[in-house]
Order: C-alpha cells, then structure tokens, then sequence
C-alpha cells in the first residue's frame, strides 16, 4: 500500500493524476436528480468504444477493394473465429448509436440543456451527430453490398447539384471517379478507420471538458452551483463517483440487455439494420428498385426529397437539407424561455416540442417509402412544421406562460 | 414519463413490419425451416451439389465447414459431393466460364451463398421460386417463374417435379390474378416430395446464407442470461450505494 501511494505521489508530481481523477470523477457535482434519460452520454460514449474495439478487428480481416471487400466481409462472418460476433457488434452497434443519440439529444430538448451557459456544450455536441453521421455514411460503403453502393451514389450525387460549375468537379474529387468505384472505396476507407473517429475522439474530449467547465444541466433546469453550502459544495451535488458511475453501470445492463436481444436475435431487425439488398455484392449496372438511406438518415432524406427541383437542379433540396441540421445549433439562441426545462415551460412549448418531433420521425418513416404522391404531400408538410419549430420558435418561447422555477432541485 | 418509454417501445417494435409490405409480387409459400434437423440438410446439401452447384457457386462456403456444422466426414464430403474440388477446405466454386454463362442464360448466375438473406422475403422467397416454375413456350427454355417473372434459369428440376401450367382467375377488381397449377407433365416425383426435396435444400441454402446462426442463438441465450444476472447486482449496488441521498 505504502509503496502505491508513493508510486502516485511520484507519479503525481510529473502527471495530474489525481488531480484529473478528482476534477472530473470524484469531485465533479452532478445534480442528484438526473432521470432516465441521463443515461444516454455515458451510454453513447460505451457504444464509442464498442464501435473503436470491434472496428480494429474488423479492419484486420477486411480488404478495402472492390474486387474482395464483399467477400471479405462474407469471410469475417465464416472463417474468423467470432468474426460474426465483431460484425454485428459493429453493425449493431452503428444503429444503437443513433439511437442513442437521438434521445440524448431529446434530453437536450426537453430541459433546455443547449440554453446559456452550455451554448458550447451543445454547439460540440451538434459537430460529434455530425462527424458520427459522416462516419456512418463513409462506412456504410465498405461491405460493398448494392445498397452501399447506389446509397453512397445518390448521396455524392448531391454535390453535384451545386450550382455555377462547381458540383460536378466537386462530386468527382470526392470519388476520384466519375461513378463510385474502387478509388472511392479506398478513400472512403481511409476517412472511416482513421480520419473521421480522430475528429470524432477530440470532439467528444471537447463535448466533456466544456460539459465539467460548467456542470451538468438537469430535469429542473436549476443551477446547482448557485445554492453551495459551507464547504463550498453544491447542495443538490453529488460527487459523480462513485455515486453515477455505479448508476450508468445499471443503465448499461438494462441498455446491453437490449442491445444483445438484437444482436443475437435479430441482427437485420427486419432489414432496418442490416438490408436484405446489401447482401447482393454492388453491381455499378444495375440499380436497386428502391435506394433508401439507413434509417438514422431518413428525416433529412425526406426533406431532401420533399423540395422540388428548380431549374432541373436538385440543389434547393439540398439546401433544405443541411438547412434542417444547421437550425438545431443556432437553439441556444432561437430560444428565449427564461426558463430551461420544459417542467417550467408553458402549453405552448410542450405543443411545439411535440410537434416537432412527430414530424420528425414521420420524416422519419416518409424517406423510406417511395417518393410520390400522398407520399410526397405529406412529406412537404412534415418538412414545414420542421422548419416552422425553429422560425416561430424565439416567439412562442417569448410568449409562452412560463411557471415559477424552484430554488432547489426537486425529486 | 412510463407513457413515453411505452410509446417509443411500441414504434421501434412495431416499425420494422411497415418496411416488409411493399415490392413484391406473386404468391408467397411459407417454408417450415429448422437449422437443428441435420438430416434435412444433408439432404439439402445433397440436392444442391448435385442440382445447383454447376452454374450456381457458393463461393464464401467451404465444404468442410458444412461438414462439421453438418456432421459430414471429410471422406464422405470428397466421395460424393465434391464433384469439382480436390481439397475438404475449398470454397463451393463451379468451373463454369462467365461469357459461356452469358452466352446460355442471358445473365451470370449469382453466387448462392447469401441468397436467403439477399430477398426481403427470405427462405420464404426461395421456396416459392423453386415451387412456381411453369409453361410458357415464349421462353428460350421454355418456362416462366411466378415469383421471379422472365427468369434466365431453366426449370432444372423439371423431371422430379413435372411441367405445370398456371392457370389464371379474374379477382374482383376485374384483373388476371394467379389462381392455379395444372400438370402438363408427370414429375418422377409427388407433389409432396417435390416440397420436401425444395425444403431441404432450401434450408441447407438457409444455412449456407450465415453458418454461425446457431452459435449466435445459442450465445445469446448465456449473454442475456448473465446480463439479468448482472443487472440485479448491479441494482443492488446502486441501491446500497444512493441509501444516503435524499
């Protein structure tokens, strides 16, 4: 004992141990009313790590080449010892991350947790959704299956539609083709394992130094810096570990009881992780009947689709697009509630909120379907009410009747 | 609060039906697998080196893996179902050159390894295929497919099951809708044992479509078992740990 207390103490002086141990584990005051939908960042950041694990031995067995990535995936399954295991880790593990993060978001949502001081907070959270949904995307290629191919065309397409010249070198640079190829599958490679989780990596660390700066938000939205007591402690502050750290290890189980039922049971959860067309090796002259996006980006795609064409351009959808993701980091300053959490909030919040995300997961189910007629219409106004969330929103959060917020947390 | 989590358990349990509705046509058979009956895929494997393994590869599959998981000796596997492999070890492959193919079907014939999985409607998809070949002298060979309209593929297994004609019925709405098979030509084999040789090798191809299914079944029934187990000393935890928050 003697001698593991000076071997911290030695390395203490040469190395904030402690200090880190204490700063962001031991000493952090979190508020002691976190809920059920606190468990998300600690579970995001597992499925992180589960992602980085089963992505390092899937990447000793596949082969990043046109000619044998779709049977390299095919072998991992086959001839490496628990290579399926790897595999639907992975794939699973790619759905469960959004899933994931989506609600924490909602968490975000619900109590005003992107409001003054945790504007960076969010605003680090937004470039993690998307580094996450470009590692997605990159990686969705690799298994080269027919459904990676044509979805990775469509998507790259939509560079093209950039106006005045620019769109169709842009979209070749990105491939290093004229159509997704080998080049691209290399490239797309290279940015998933190695480029894309660095980003990712450095801006989670971010999203948690800048979530320490200022403590965590929580279902009151009351600060609990505010009320310290004689020792300088938060009142309504308990010390992260051991006393969240032993209440995460409860939401993993609950969350890797889940997980594994799909994962063991239902690794293509009927075809909404996994498609039935991406086992068909890609074939660059036949296109699938239906080209869907995996489900986490089905809103965006509906709203893509939703805008019509303008001067035989595609480019106003697109526009609409990225639109429908930029609003969600200018929320610290379209909302002006004096109050954070929607316990305080006022009827009119809570009907905005729940319209929004109706329409979001409507958008949701609608980029899955053909794009066509009542289809097409409900897509339309799905995508209004999405947009109108964010436009009216500095005014129904101005007017909304807000409701006295407690001095204290409550239970 | 219990209201929302009920909410979203129902939508993402509910959802995945929605995706499985649309996009296909012709009838569908459902097909009575069972992984765990290895005499039926013996059989499967049987059926399929002899009938489909010359134009139809399995090539991620090796013979000695189905051996193992099938309970086939290696020289068994070498006396009679390897027709164009030397060693235990190799993949399922066919020698077939893929101009020829082009040449003779109008199209090369898929790999066979995923097949099961590659259709949204699964084993289902190819059992009904297997099952709805009929007469139609407008072909190059002379038959038509049901659930894969214009098919390249001839009716291989024509001698076992016979020729059938399809014979159409006007449905409510006024349109020719499938109704049923009349036999042009006597089969060597029944009705019955036609669906009994297209089901085992069905499963067989089932199989072939992810070997590791049982293991991954049978896995999953410890990790849930441990996770339950897991859970309640980690509550118990928790539970002792929080005593003096209020």
């Amino acid at each position: 004992m003697n001698m593991l207390t000076s071997l911290l103490g030695w390395i203490d002086d040469r190395f904030p141990l402690s200090k880190m141990w204490k700063e962001h584990l031991s000493e952090y005051y979190a508020p002691k009313n976190f809920n059920f939908w606190y468990f998300f960042g600690s579970l995001a950041l597992l499925i992180l790590v589960n992602q980085i694990v089963t992505g390092i031995f899937l990447t000793m067995n596949y082969k990043p080449d046109a000619e044998l990535a779709f049977a390299s995936v095919e072998y991992i399954m086959r001839d490496v010892d628990y290579g399926w295991l790897m595999r639907y880790l992975h794939s699973t593990g790619a759905s469960a991350f959004f899933v994931v993060i989506y609600l924490h978001m909602y968490r975000g949502l619900m109590y005003g947790s992107y409001k003054k001081p945790r504007e960076l907070i969010w605003i680090f959270g937004m470039l993690v959704y998307l580094a996450l949904m470009a590692e997605a995307f990159l990686g969705y290629l690799l298994p080269w299956g027919q459904m990676s191919y044509w979805g990775a065309q469509v998507i790259v397409n939509l560079f093209a539609a950039v106006p005045f010249g620019i769109g169709e070198p842009l979209s070749e640079w990105i491939r290093g083709d004229y159509v997704i190829s080998d080049a691209t599958l290399n490239r797309f490679f290279a940015f998933h394992v190695i480029a894309v989780p660095l980003v990712l990596l450095g801006l989670v660390v971010a999203h948690i130094i800048a979530l320490h700066e200022v403590g965590s938000n929580n279902p009151d939205g009351v600060e609990i810096k505010k009320n310290k007591g004689p020792d300088g402690k938060p009142v309504d502050g308990i010390p992260f570990h051991p006393y969240y750290t032993v209440k995460d290890i409860v939401g993993v189980a609950v969350f890797l009881f889940f997980f594994s039922v799909v994962l063991f049971y239902m690794p293509e959860l009927g075809g909404w992780f996994l498609e039935a067309d991406n086992f068909v090796p890609a074939n660059p002259l036949k296109t699938p009947e239906h080209i869907v996006p995996l489900w986490y980006f089905t809103p965006f795609y509906a709203i893509l689709r939703a805008v019509p064409p303008m001067l035989d351009s595609q480019f106003p959808g697109v526009i609409a697009m990225g639109a429908a993701i930029v609003f969600l980091f200018f929320l610290p300053w379209l909302d002006r509630s004096p109050v954070k959490s929607i316990r305080y909030r006022g009827g009119l919040y809570k009907a905005m909120l729940t319209m929004f995300i109706i329409s979001f997961i409507t958008l949701g189910w609608l980029g899955t379907q053909p794009a066509g007629g009542i289809y097409l219409i409900l897509s339309q106004i799905f995508s209004v009410l999405y947009f109108v969330f964010f436009i009216t929103m500095p005014w129904f959060t101005k007017v909304d009747k807000t409701k006295p917020v407690p001095e204290r947390v409550t239970k | 609060m219990k209201k929302l989590i009920t909410t979203f358990l129902i939508t993402i349990l509910l959802v995945p039906g929605l995706s499985l509705a649309a996009g296909n046509s012709g009838p569908l058979y459902k097909v009575d697998l069972d992984l765990n009956d290895k005499a039926s895929l013996q059989r499967g494997m049987k059926h399929f080196v002899n009938y489909c393994l010359n134009c139809h590869s399995a090539s991620y599959m090796r013979f000695n893996r189905a051996g193992k998981d099938l309970g086939i000796s290696d020289d068994i596997l070498v006396e009679n179902l390897m027709f164009n492999a030397e060693k235990v070890g190799e993949t399922m492959d066919i020698a077939m050159d893929p101009d020829d193919a082009k040449k003779w079907f109008g199209t090369l014939p898929p790999d066979l390894s995923v097949i099961t999985r590659a259709k949204r409607e699964g084993a289902d998809w190819l059992y009904t295929y297997l099952l709805t070949f009929y007469v139609d002298e407008k072909k190059t060979f002379g038959v038509n497919n049901l659930k894969f309209k214009d098919v390249g593929m001839p009716h291989v297994l024509w001698k076992e099951q016979g020729l059938k004609r399809a014979v159409y019925k006007k449905d409510d709405a006024g349109n020719e809708v499938f109704d049923k098979f009349e036999t042009v030509v006597e089969g060597t084999m029944t009705d019955k044992e036609y669906e009994n040789m297209v089901r085992d090798m069905v499963n067989f191809l089932a199989y072939v479509g992810e070997p590791s299914k049982q293991q991954r079944i049978s896995m999953g029934f410890w990790v849930l078992l441990f996770l339950v187990i897991f859970f309640f000393v980690a509550y118990a935890l928790k539970k002792e740990y929080w005593r003096d928050i209020h």
